[in-house]
């Protein structure tokens, strides 16, 4: 980790327009869930602009490889191997190191391993769909897995997701929390997908949708998908700190 | 023409989605053998931790009032001194053994989730004031779009909540007591209501 101070300037303001609206009717589910009534703004505090660390003591030896991190000793997971990594950087560009990233998906055939789960598509014996890591001093981060195939879903009659890996991510400061998910460039269902659609924001898609890279590919083992999270910039120091108690 | 500023757009959030306990809580949702421990389960007090040992608990209900089963909730919350285990904090160390966050599903067949801690002291706002002591809750679920922030803060705490610069702002009056976690004995309630005349208020932080 760089010795540099730690940040302890409030974030920048959150751009309703960019992220979906919490009522979306596309997505049904979204209509007894959103809130009604206007958020009251809540300028950061200590308790916005503070967050808790995670230290890599918590990470497995396998954590990053969901090929194999739930496999029968020398098997792996059935489907298209594949490198997915990035960084993890905030509104200003600057990486966010020690950054803990989570992450769960679908296996090759569309199928999640949960009880409620219901989707005819059968389990991968040796694949559980979930994994994480921290992010290195740059903001970098990197894990192993398969491609998740696209599903069926109970919203319209014949509504599918579009093959994604969905995300947490925590930054330095609990306003930073952040959940999305990651699309995969060239396909057709993003853009008839109603979570998708949520967004207003064509270009705000676009932001989540990982670039298949050739460069990264491993030769005869994995290709490679490049996909940067983008958590909340910070304010400048210019003017801050300055207030008894802060 | 002007200098470009050169800023990136956050990325855009999407639902945790009904499988978030797979990716967050496996152990919870059955999948074992991967991760020792769930992140953030577990009691988050030990023997040494100082402070007031409460149990936090509620549900989270929707529009139809009908408990969510599917949640996640996350709490952050400053130590029994009002101190954060954060390196953002600068105003002194917190406690060592209190890590400050913790995470819990909702039961699966009840929806009831539940966090023992300790109550926080009070952390001051921006102007120096202090705020009366709260716990920050994030609750992410399917059909929640973007994470929702509220605070909880503590029925005996009147003195403290009515001087409160967050609480005595707020304009609806009617609609402070959605924030107050009611506190018996050494469990606090705090139901958070996603809809209807009882919304609770959420916080663009």
């Amino acid at each position: 980790m760089k010795n540099t101070p730690p940040e302890t300037t409030p974030f920048f303001a959150r751009d309703r327009e960019w992220h979906p609206p919490a009522f979306t009717p596309g997505y049904k589910t979204s209509v007894l869930r959103s809130p009604q009534r206007a958020l009251i703004s809540l300028e950061g505090t200590k308790s916005e602009i503070t967050g808790p660390v995670f230290g890599h003591n918590i990470l497995g030896e396998f954590d990053n490889d969901l090929i194999v991190n739930y496999a029968k000793p020398g098997e792996m997971a059935l489907g298209e191997r594949i490198l997915v990594y990035g960084r993890v950087i905030d509104e200003r560009g600057r990486g966010v190191p020690g950054a803990l990233v989570e992450f769960w998906q679908a296996n090759a055939g569309g199928r999640y391993r949960h009880k409620k789960e219901t989707y005819l598509a059968p389990l991968d014996p040796n694949f559980g769909g979930f994994g994480r890591t921290i992010t290195d001093e740059d903001g970098g981060y990197a894990f192993k897995t398969i491609k998740p195939g696209p599903y069926p879903w109970p919203n319209g009659v014949n509504d599918w997701r579009p093959a994604h890996i969905h995300f947490s991510v925590f930054g330095h400061g609990f306003a930073q929390r952040l959940i999305t998910q990651m699309y995969f460039e060239g396909d057709p269902m993003i853009w008839i997908c109603p979570i998708v659609k949520t967004i207003p924001d064509e270009n705000a898609i676009k932001g989540l949708i990982a670039a298949l890279d050739m460069q990264n590919t491993i030769p005869h083992d994995m290709r490679a998908y490049k996909f940067d999270i983008v958590l909340r910039g910070r304010r400048s120091t210019f003017f801050e700190n300055r207030k008894e108690g802060n | 023409m002007v200098q470009p500023l050169t800023y990136f757009k956050e990325s855009a959030s999407q639902t945790a989605g009904p499988y978030v306990h797979i990716g967050c809580t496996p152990n919870f949702s059955g999948i074992t053998g991967v991760y020792d421990t769930d992140l953030g389960s577990g009691s988050m007090v030990n023997d040494q931790t100082r402070g007031e040992r409460i149990t936090i608990r509620g549900f989270i209900y929707d529009g139809a009032m009908t408990p969510l089963k599917d949640a996640m909730i996350e709490i952050w919350q400053a130590d029994a001194d009002g101190y954060y285990n954060s390196p953002s904090e600068t105003r002194g160390k917190a406690d060592p053994n209190f890590f400050g966050w913790a995470r819990q599903p909702g039961d699966m067949n009840t929806g009831e989730f539940a966090f023992e801690t300790i109550k926080p002291g009070k952390v001051p706002f921006r102007d120096g004031r202090p705020m009366a002591p709260h716990v920050t809750f994030w609750v992410v679920a399917r059909g929640i779009n973007l994470g929702l922030n509220t605070r909880m803060y503590f029925s005996d705490e009147e003195e403290a909540n009515a001087a409160d610069p967050i609480l005595s702002r707020i304009e609806h009056r009617v609609r402070v007591p959605t924030l107050i976690g009611k506190r018996e004995g050494n469990t606090v309630t705090f139901n958070i209501y996603l809809q209807g005349e009882n919304e609770t208020i959420f916080f663009d932080i």
